[in-house]
């Protein structure tokens, strides 16, 4: 299995940080349409830093991979440096996806997205 | 080093030494033209006519109704533009099943642009295509019917002779000859090819399915079937395929049929344990698992399940992890995102086709790769089930 790396396979394998926050500042759900894959995000504010993420993945290897990882890269960051975050940037942190999974990234780029539009208007709120 | 575990043997089997044996002559050293008039090329002519002697034999037909190709695909994809254009006059209808392979299905998919029409018929539950079904839909302008002998998939056998039998009285009583091709490709060295019971008149096998080597196909065409080949070149195969004559693969095809053929029964017996020992070891030991295909009228080799809560690649990733190889659905179709076009057809709803596995074994498994299989499953499953909130 040479088209993915020991560190994809390693998320994979040993997902980080699954799980539901009951107290979350912000959530995001966000499903392929094309594939069925759906990804929920959890994020846990403290102050103005994100202190705990979680995440439950239905999808292929390259979902669970991106979720996994995707919780680790936004830890310790603030809402604004989360978003500055990209699908290459999951792929890196993954030492690469296949070309055809990349989708899988675009799907967790996209729930981080709605769990922090989730976290800012509950900010506003507050 | 782990035991390394194949449980994919419909996507294809490995080469019998003893069809390597066969075929290496043929390489360098018997390596002549079939087509030449010196020595070299009769000792091609003849492993040729001797191989398609043997294919006959199988088949129950004359050796001149048999046709090597380069590959299943082709022989689906000639059998039927073959048969669709060769009575292009008086017809422009196909009728086939939703469940065939993709080399029947974007063959007709890719006749709509010439004008033809193609009925896609349905299948039960268990993916059973009804023989009266096919008949009825059958029409005057019908050029062919075709229906796969087994599912790729799932493993369902169709009721091939009765459906051939449902559309010749349906094509009598039209007074139309509407040809009749069956997809055997799954079939070969597993069951009965004789293409006088199965009442067809053009068969499909792939060598690559029963011990031979990839790239090598038979299509079986009935002496007197419309046919327009497409394939343009020199008069080989009787002026139905040209082509300079792959004489290693056609002599190593017709030697892997004649030895699957003659441990069929034993081949067959062992697979069918170990295909049961499967099922019910999965049925138990994996929660909300279901079995896929019909109960009982299933290839040997083959279980299908669809498993809630995880998708399919993910637990190929998981088996592999292990030194296990399975598949999701069709090997064909594991690179694409859409589910199943066989288990939608068959009614299973999208979100459950996704978490389709299938195990097919073979010769060279034995007992303890389905004990290790049904000992590292469950924990996988259990494992993509905490991660997605199903478990």
């Amino acid at each position: 299995m040479p088209r993915y790396s020991k560190t994809f396979l390693d998320h994979f394998n040993s997902p980080r940080n699954v799980g539901v926050i009951e107290d979350a500042n912000g959530e995001g759900t966000e499903k392929n349409e094309v594939c069925g894959d759906t990804m929920t995000l959890y994020l846990r504010m403290e102050g103005e830093r994100i202190a705990k993420a979680r995440f439950q993945t239905l999808g292929c290897s390259a979902s669970i991979a991106a979720s996994s990882v995707i919780t680790e890269l936004v830890a310790g960051k603030s809402v604004g440096e989360a978003r500055a975050l990209t699908r290459h940037d999951i792929a890196e942190a993954l030492d690469g996806i296949p070309p055809a999974k990349l989708h899988s990234a675009v799907l967790a780029i996209d729930a981080l997205k709605s769990a922090l539009d989730g976290v800012e208007a509950k900010g506003q709120a507050s | 080093m782990k035991r390394q575990i194949y449980l994919d043997h419909a996507a294809t089997t490995p080469v019998d030494s003893r069809v390597l044996e066969a075929m290496l002559p043929f390489f360098s050293e018997n390596f002549g033209n079939a087509s030449g008039v010196y020595t070299i090329s009769q000792t091609s002519q003849g492993a040729l006519e001797e191989a398609r002697d043997k294919v006959a034999r199988i088949l129950g037909c004359s050796p001149e109704e048999v046709i090597f190709t380069g590959g299943a695909t082709e022989a689906d994809n000639a059998a039927i533009a073959g048969a669709a254009f060769a009575q292009r006059e008086s017809g422009d209808h196909i009728v086939t099943s939703a469940i065939e392979h993709h080399a029947i299905l974007h063959a007709c998919e890719s006749l709509d642009d010439f004008g033809f029409k193609t009925t896609y018929l349905g299948v039960d539950e268990f993916g059973m295509v009804d023989p009266e079904q096919v008949a009825d839909a059958v029409t005057e302008r019908t050029n062919i019917v075709s229906i796969m002998l087994a599912n790729n998939e799932v493993g369902t056998i169709e009721p091939i002779a009765d459906i051939g039998a449902a559309v010749r009285k349906r094509a009598a009583s039209l007074g139309r000859r509407v040809v009749y091709h069956t997809d055997a490709a799954q079939a070969g060295g597993v069951l009965d090819l004789d293409v006088d019971r199965l009442g067809v008149d053009m068969l499909t096998l792939a060598a690559h399915k029963f011990y031979g080597p990839k790239g090598v196909g038979i299509l079986y065409v009935r002496n007197g079937t419309p046919f327009r080949p497409f394939q343009y070149g020199g008069s080989q195969e009787g002026n139905r395929r040209a082509g300079t004559e792959n004489i290693p693969l056609i002599v190593g095809a017709a030697e892997a049929l004649r030895l699957a053929v003659e441990e069929q029964g034993e081949s067959n017996e062992h697979c069918k344990a170990l295909r049961d020992k499967l099922i019910h070891g999965i049925l138990a030991k994996v929660p909300n698992s279901t079995l896929n295909g019909h109960p009982t009228e299933r290839l040997p080799n083959n279980a299908n399940f669809c498993i809630d809560g995880a998708a399919g690649e993910s637990i190929l990733v998981g088996l592999d992890m292990e030194g296990i190889s399975a598949s999701s659905g069709s090997a064909c179709t594991s690179g694409s995102l859409d589910p199943s076009h066989v288990l939608t057809a068959m009614g299973v709803p999208a979100e459950r086709a996704v978490g389709s596995l299938r195990l097919t074994v073979g010769k060279s498994n034995e007992d303890r790769d389905i004990d290790r299989a049904l000992e590292v499953l469950p924990g996988i499953v259990e494992r993509l089930r905490r991660v997605s909130g199903a478990g």
